[in-house]
């Protein structure tokens, strides 16, 4: 696939917003265990304003992506087998419910933590809507795997949280040590399950060939001509064009930017409590993620593509 | 309050006319909106293509609105070169007036300082007339660079050849055998009867060095090395006539296999059929049918078709008074004797064994799956038979045996292999199409010398025609050439088609003369239609001592700006096909059908752009001002309105019936071939589908050259002028005429100049043989060791005008295909940048390897590379850039050992030998550009072309945004 | 149930491109249109098609098939492209199974296009909306047209009549037996998308010679004395035995 900037930041937006406001609960929720003491309310309504400033700013990118945005909310009608037509309905509610839970911290009212509760299920539907418009492509095998939902999720909080940590560090220092430690956890397990989907990756085989595209059973079969010479929709939006070189520098820079960088930045940001490297390594972080998704995209190899391989 | 907007209907309507995409001339519906082109579909009730239409035909539309659309007279700005495509638009009458006046001048002097060349255009009935009546001899179309090997080799063998001429009969055939098409010619037809085939079983071989387009679909693909298909032929030939899987009585009866040839060396006509003089089948002048057999049952020799008699085939014989005779058929075995497969197999690539097997298919399913029709007929000769037969193998082959220097006697081979295994004109194998089959040779002869050009007179004779012998040939009283292309003379005695590819660079050498105008209609003789291209623009734009251009004047005409209407000195605007009256004519080359003759017409579906006219109008304009016999009356007033009423009224000569139309003739359109003149018969072509199909009876439509009812019905209706038959010339009398001649003997007195006596006495070979192309012989193929051709790709195939948005997105630049195995002997990969080399040029280019050519040859898709800014096409368009002609590295002369330029052409006919070149490939520079070479200045737009350059487009009918 | 669909015969196409073109001529002045074109006369000349031919070659020297290979929509009766789309804009009609795109509802997501395996489906640059092959859904029911007529573009304009056109659940269609009767088969069948469109493979015709069958009791070279009976003189065993 030719990965289309407006979708990379519109999931990775997503995720680091879906990530913040899960930090918000999971602290609120601890805090009401008793578990750690409860931060200031502003740092509950600056991290639901941040949240949702990412979701907003993902929502916006979404639209660039759209031929006709004013046409946009159409996309709610076909929730019954579309998950991105539910993921048109999730994020707007989600949205809604990180406006109410800052809100409700900001007024001071009662019944956060439910309401809290709540936002963080939509949350986690909103994680399975955006994973499942990439998983749910059965023959694009490099998506159509529970580890995609998976990083999705991992990913998404880790950089959410590690966010949440530098925000912590400039609001609220004494929660920043164990969210911080979240961070760190996340990233690592975020190392983790997208080694593994790399891992998977680099060993599919895909289950279509030259000869099931176009029923010849022979085993040498060269395309002479896709057809056309100047282009097509369909050579400009599956193909990136890169050398497997520059694919291979990607993912070893978002592996670097991503999880191993922004876990040191953590760890020191930390130990020296300087909030700057842990700002430093939120954007590090980031940026790294979009590195990735443009991986995801990249590395994603469209059954069309068979039938778009030469010009003569 | 306002009145409710009321919408306007969209107008829409329905015409018919007929495809002009290519030249093969599909009837279309054109289906129109608001008076702009909405739809172009075949027509169903048409009978050539049956409703289909192709890529070509399909895309019309961006033909008409296409922004290189000329729209108005052009003269090149004083001071400008020939080339820079710098111009100023005139008036029509601006430009008559400049054309009349020069054109008068040199008609009154010497009227073949004019020089009149045409591209593939359709109306050579018009053209050829118009430089007849001008008293010039300097007039072709573009068939001496196209085909005319496969028209005059097998016209000179069996009265007729492929295409408009006749074709495979696919519908009977259970062996079809395609050898040397280059997707060319004839395309809608031969697709549908192709795929007919097919889906009954019939079995499809294509002998071609490369599988493409229809190749790709054959049965089985032999791959051939270029130039060699008459080896191969030949060696068919000898295994058939060795294994007796040939079809005798065919042959003893309707060809001269069993006619006695003179083989006394003392005699004057060695070589030549002993003739009786006695008492002659048929009542042709020309051809008497006197010729000897040799009866087998009575020993004797006998005049030929004697009842009860059947002549010997084989063996040696002595007439009465001692002379030695032999059968030609014997002759033919003699020549074929060393054409074993095994020695062909050396030369063609292909192994003996499967030269062998091919040979048994032909022959063993010619004659065990023999055709029988109920149909009873007549032969010339009298004899009564109650069926037709047909042996069901039958062949199709163009441009690949036919651009070789060796291509006459290739295409010879050919019609001999499919007369030996009994296939002309009968169902299952080759048919022929009215006017066809004609004489053999023709009657239509050209000049016989230079007194035939005299000044304010009609030429003494056609431009073109079809010699029977020396004393045809178009040549002084030193035996030189008359016409600027060297047509007709010693050099190219059969070049029926003109020499078209030799007119430039012998215009500019002075040789045989310099002349003043030429004439060009639809031909980019500065690109893709030349040979030689650079050396070629460089002599259109070339001046003589005294600063005068050495082509004085060039008048191009054309519906786009080319490469061509740069070097002109005027450009005339032309229509396209759907904006002017044509006619496919009975007189020209009509769309005829194997059960009798079809005729069709164009007629104009929308209005022509800007001031663009028609060519036919511009030529009945200049006529009528330079007052051309033909086209005034007696006192000097201009008879014909304009083209349509010129087709309507004109006669072949005052009262003959015989017009350019042949359906719908006769006061009220009631007869049909021959009839006076019917002043509504545009109309009533229109409401046929502007087609006008005559269905012969049955018993006519087969055996045609020897058909009795056939041939008394052709009489009747003018198609020809006797009824004798027309023996297939296995031997041919008329090239051993020519070898005569250059063995200082036979009938004629003309005898050619010393240095060209060898020449015609080796290729002038009454029996086909084989030997290499010429410029193979001449080249070191060590050093260039691979067969470079080129074809057209089907999208593109014959689409000699735009560069059309749709089209050229599926063909936007070239690659060299090259085998792969080769290929990596090179050290060359899939899409590098590679030079190819011949003796003559090197193009840069990239390169596809392909496992579909055969190690020897490489090829490309020709005529997508284009000139830079040409058709309208951005500076830096694909074309330009990475596209590219492989004309280039073609020279249109060899180098002779003697220094006499002479064409890099067959020997007999003057086809352009465009398929002989050898190349060598090597890998270009890592630091040269990417870019193909050579390249050349860009041109500018011409004025009255688009002015608008899109960026995109969406082309919807009705809305008027593209008129 | 009614499915139409094309059948392409592989064993005919000549790779022509008159499918491709008769089918942007139709529908770019027709419902489905426009078809734009970008850099019409400009380097890399790029537009939107339905319908493309493309070119393989099967096998190495000399053993090769050159095929060429038409696609367009295959109107899978299990579409992937239609439940993914958000808007229901592309959907799979009941009554005929042709699967069409609504442009008035299509947002220009491009999901359906990464949802079809067979890259059929193409957003026209300047419409802003997916476009893709519609069956000529406005020529088979216009009744305006005469009935042989009521076919797509490209079906009625090949040459070689290797696109067949009909409904594949009549077990009676032309296209159901020509799926039967040839071996038709259906692109990537490993996705169950269960494309309509089918393709007939290349058939081979050859023919077996025996060797007896080369030389009969007509063969004219025996008329012409060169497979000549030998005299009664001619020496024979008979001279020169004697059991």
């Amino acid at each position: 696939m030719n990965p289309a900037f407006s979708v990379i930041f519109l999931t990775t937006l997503l995720g680091a917003g879906q990530g913040v406001f899960l930090a918000l609960f999971v602290i609120e929720a601890r805090a009401a265990a008793g578990l750690l003491t409860a931060p200031s309310v502003m740092f509950y309504w600056m991290g639901s304003a941040i949240a949702l400033a990412l979701l907003a700013a993902g929502l916006l990118a979404s639209f660039l992506h759209l031929g006709h945005p004013e046409r946009a909310w159409r996309a709610a009608a076909m929730w019954r087998t579309s998950w991105l037509s539910r993921e048109v309905i999730v994020l707007p509610a989600f949205m809604v419910a990180v406006a109410g839970y800052g809100w409700a911290h900001w007024q001071g009212l009662p019944g956060t933590l439910w309401l809290g509760a709540a936002g963080a299920a939509i949350c986690l539907g909103l994680f399975l809507c955006t994973a499942m418009i990439y998983a749910c492509i059965k023959f694009l095998q490099e998506w159509a795997t529970p580890l995609t939902l998976v990083n999705f999720v991992v990913l998404g909080c880790a950089s959410g949280v590690t966010l949440a940590t530098a925000l912590a560090a400039v609001l609220d220092e004494a929660i920043t040590g164990i969210t911080g430690a979240w961070a760190i956890a996340l990233t690592c397990t975020g190392l983790l399950t997208r080694a593994a989907s790399l891992w998977r990756n680099a060993r599919l085989k895909p289950r279509s060939s030259l000869q099931t595209a176009i029923g010849v059973k022979h085993p040498r079969i060269v395309q002479k001509a896709q057809g056309f010479m100047g282009g097509s929709f369909n050579t400009r939006e599956f193909f990136h064009d890169r050398t497997p070189g520059a694919l291979r520098a990607v993912k070893w820079v978002f592996l670097a930017c991503a999880f191993v960088i922004p876990v040191l930045l953590l760890a020191a940001g930390l130990a020296t409590a300087v909030p700057v490297l842990l700002a430093l390594a939120c954007a590090v972080q980031f940026g790294g993620l979009i590195a990735e998704r443009w991986f995801f995209f990249a590395q994603a190899n469209h059954p069309q593509n068979l039938y778009y391989q030469a010009v003569s | 309050m306002n009145a409710p907007l009321q919408a306007v209907p969209d107008r829409t309507e329905t015409k018919n006319t007929t495809c002009y995409m290519c030249a093969c001339r599909c009837g279309i519906r054109v289906h129109l909106k608001n008076g702009e082109v909405r739809y172009i579909e075949g027509n169903p009730e048409h009978p050539l293509n049956r409703g289909v239409i192709c890529a070509k035909g399909a895309s019309g539309i961006m033909k008409q609105y296409s922004p290189a659309r000329l729209t108005q007279p052009l003269r090149r700005k004083p001071g400008a070169e020939r080339g820079a495509g710098e111009f100023e638009p005139i008036s029509w009458d601006e430009a008559f007036r400049l054309m009349e006046e020069r054109l008068r001048s040199i008609r009154a002097t010497d009227p073949k300082k004019f020089a009149l060349f045409t591209g593939r255009d359709q109306m050579q009935a018009l053209t050829g007339m118009f430089a007849r009546q001008f008293g010039t001899p300097n007039y072709a179309a573009h068939g001496g660079f196209c085909s005319v090997n496969m028209a005059a080799g097998m016209i000179y063998t069996i009265g007729g050849s492929f295409w408009e001429f006749g074709g495979p009969d696919l519908d009977r055939a259970k062996l079809f055998v395609m050898i040397g098409t280059a997707e060319d010619h004839h395309s809608n037809p031969l697709k549908i009867a192709i795929s007919k085939f097919k889906r009954r079983g019939g079995r499809f071989v294509s002998i071609n060095p490369v599988r493409t387009g229809y190749s790709a679909i054959a049965d089985e693909w032999v791959p051939i090395r270029p130039g060699t298909d008459g080896a191969l032929l030949l060696a068919l030939t000898h295994e058939i006539i060795n294994t007796g899987l040939y079809d005798r009585d065919f042959l003893a009866r309707y060809t001269n296999s069993g006619y006695l040839i003179n083989l006394d060396p003392a005699s004057d006509q060695c070589g030549m059929p002993i003739r009786s003089g006695a008492a002659q089948a048929g009542d042709n002048p020309d051809h008497r049918h006197d010729q000897l057999w040799w009866d087998r049952h009575s020993r004797r020799a006998v005049p030929n078709h004697t009842a009860g008699a059947d002549p010997a085939l084989l063996g040696d014989y002595r007439l009465e008074d001692g002379t030695p005779v032999k059968p030609a058929f014997q002759l033919l075995l003699e020549r074929v004797r060393e054409y074993t497969p095994e020695w062909a197999a050396a030369i063609t690539g292909i192994p003996a064994a499967r030269i062998r097997r091919l040979a048994h298919e032909m022959g063993i399913t010619a004659r065990d799956q023999k055709i029988e029709l109920p149909i009873a007929w007549t032969d010339s000769w009298g004899k009564e038979h109650d069926t037709v037969t047909g042996n069901p193998v039958a062949f199709h082959a163009m441009r690949g045996l036919a651009a070789h220097s060796n291509g006459f006697q290739t295409v010879r081979a050919l019609a001999i292999l499919m007369s030996v295994l009994g296939t002309i004109d009968r169902p299952g194998g080759f048919r022929h199409k009215a006017p066809f089959p004609r004489a053999i040779p023709p009657a239509a002869k050209p000049p016989k010398g230079p007194q035939a050009v005299q000044p304010d007179t009609p030429l003494a004779g056609l431009a073109l025609g079809w010699p029977a012998g020396p004393d045809d040939l178009f040549v002084d009283a030193d035996g030189g050439p008359v016409r600027i292309d060297k047509a007709f003379s010693w050099e190219y005695p059969l070049a029926v088609h003109g020499m078209m590819h030799n007119v430039i660079t012998n215009a500019w050498r002075g040789d045989p003369y310099p002349i003043d105008t030429l004439l060009i209609f639809m031909a980019n003789m500065a690109w893709n239609s030349t040979m030689n291209t650079v050396e070629v623009r460089r002599m259109l734009n070339d001046r003589d001592g005294e600063g005068e251009y050495r082509i004085p004047f060039l008048i191009v005409c054309d519906a786009f700006q080319s490469e061509m209407t740069a070097f002109a000195d005027l450009v005339l605007p032309d229509t396209t096909y759907l904006e002017r009256h044509d006619v496919m004519s009975m007189l020209d080359r009509p769309i005829s059908e194997f059960d009798g003759p079809v005729d069709s017409v164009r007629i104009p579906v929308v209005p022509p752009k800007g001031e663009c006219k028609p060519f036919q109008e511009v030529l009945i304009e200049l006529a009528s001002r330079l007052k051309f016999p033909a086209f005034v009356t007696a006192d000097g007033a201009r008879k014909y309105r304009d083209y349509p009423d010129f087709i309507v009224n004109y006669e072949t000569e005052p009262g003959s019936g015989i017009g350019f139309l042949a359906g719908w003739r006769g006061r009220g359109g009631e007869k049909a071939m021959v009839g006076e003149p019917n002043p509504r018969q545009w109309e009533m072509y229109e409401k046929n589908n502007c087609v006008f199909h005559y269905r012969l009876p049955r018993s006519y439509q087969y055996m045609r050259n020897w058909n009795q009812g056939y041939h008394e019905w052709a009489q009747r209706t003018r198609v020809r002028r006797y009824t004798d038959p027309i023996v297939i010339q296995i031997y041919s009398e008329v090239l051993q005429k020519f070898r005569m001649a250059a063995e200082g003997r036979g009938d004629s007195q003309r005898r050619p100049p010393a240095h060209l006596q060898e020449r015609i006495a080796t290729y002038c070979d009454p029996l086909p043989f084989y030997y290499a192309p010429l410029e193979v012989q001449t080249t070191d193929t060590a050093r260039y060791p691979l067969a470079a051709i080129t074809q057209r790709p089907m999208a593109m195939y014959h689409s000699w005008d735009s560069q059309n948005a749709w089209l050229r997105q599926i063909h936007t630049h070239n690659y060299l295909f090259i085998n792969g195995k080769m290929a990596a002997t090179q050290g060359i990969a899939d899409g590098d940048w590679i030079w190819v080399e011949s003796m003559h040029g090197r193009v840069r280019c990239m390169c596809r390897t392909s496992e579909a050519v055969e190690p020897g040859t490489v090829w490309t898709w020709n005529a997508v590379g284009k000139a830079q800014g040409a058709w309208h096409l951005a500076p830096d368009a694909n074309e330009a850039r990475l596209g590219f002609l492989l004309n280039h590295v073609i020279a249109e002369e060899l180098s002779t050992a003697d220094g006499r330029p002479i064409s890099n052409s067959d020997p007999v006919t003057g086809q352009a030998g465009w398929y002989d070149v050898r190349v060598r490939i090597t890998k270009a520079a890592a630091d040269e550009p990417a870019a193909t070479s050579p390249q050349f200045a860009a041109l500018p737009a011409a004025p009255g072309t688009s002015g608008v350059r899109r960026l995109w487009q969406a082309f919807v009918a009705g809305k008027g945004d593209f008129r | 149930m009614t499915q139409l669909a094309l059948v392409i015969d592989l064993n005919v196409c000549v790779g022509c491109h008159a499918c491709v073109t008769s089918c942007k001529e139709w529908n770019t002045s027709g419902a489905a249109g426009f078809m734009s074109d970008d850099n019409p006369y400009d380097r890399d000349p790029t537009g939107t098609f339905f319908n493309r031919v493309q070119t393989f070659e099967v096998g190495e020297f000399p053993n090769t098939q050159t095929v060429h290979f038409p696609k367009s929509c295959l109107h899978c009766e299990d579409p992937p492209c239609v439940p993914v789309c958000p808007t229901g804009a592309s959907y799979k009609r009941p009554e005929d199974g042709i699967v069409l795109v609504d442009y008035d509802k299509c947002i220009g997501c491009k999901y359906c296009s990464w949802a079809c395996p067979y890259g059929v489906r193409e957003i026209d640059e300047h419409q802003k909306v997916m476009k893709k092959c519609t069956l000529c859904v406005d020529r088979i029911y216009d009744t305006k047209l005469p009935t042989a007529e009521r076919k797509p573009a490209c079906v009625m304009a090949c040459p070689t009549n290797a696109r067949l056109y009909g409904d594949i659940h009549d077990p009676e269609s032309v296209v159901s037996k020509a799926i039967r009767e040839n071996a038709g088969y259906a692109l990537m069948p490993e996705w169950g998308t269960q494309p309509a469109n089918h393709y007939l493979p290349r058939r081979k015709t050859e023919m077996r010679i025996h060797e007896d069958e080369l030389e009969r009791a007509d063969n004219p070279l025996k008329i012409d004395g060169r497979l000549p009976k030998p005299g009664i003189k001619d020496p024979s065993l008979d001279d020169v035995t004697s059991w």
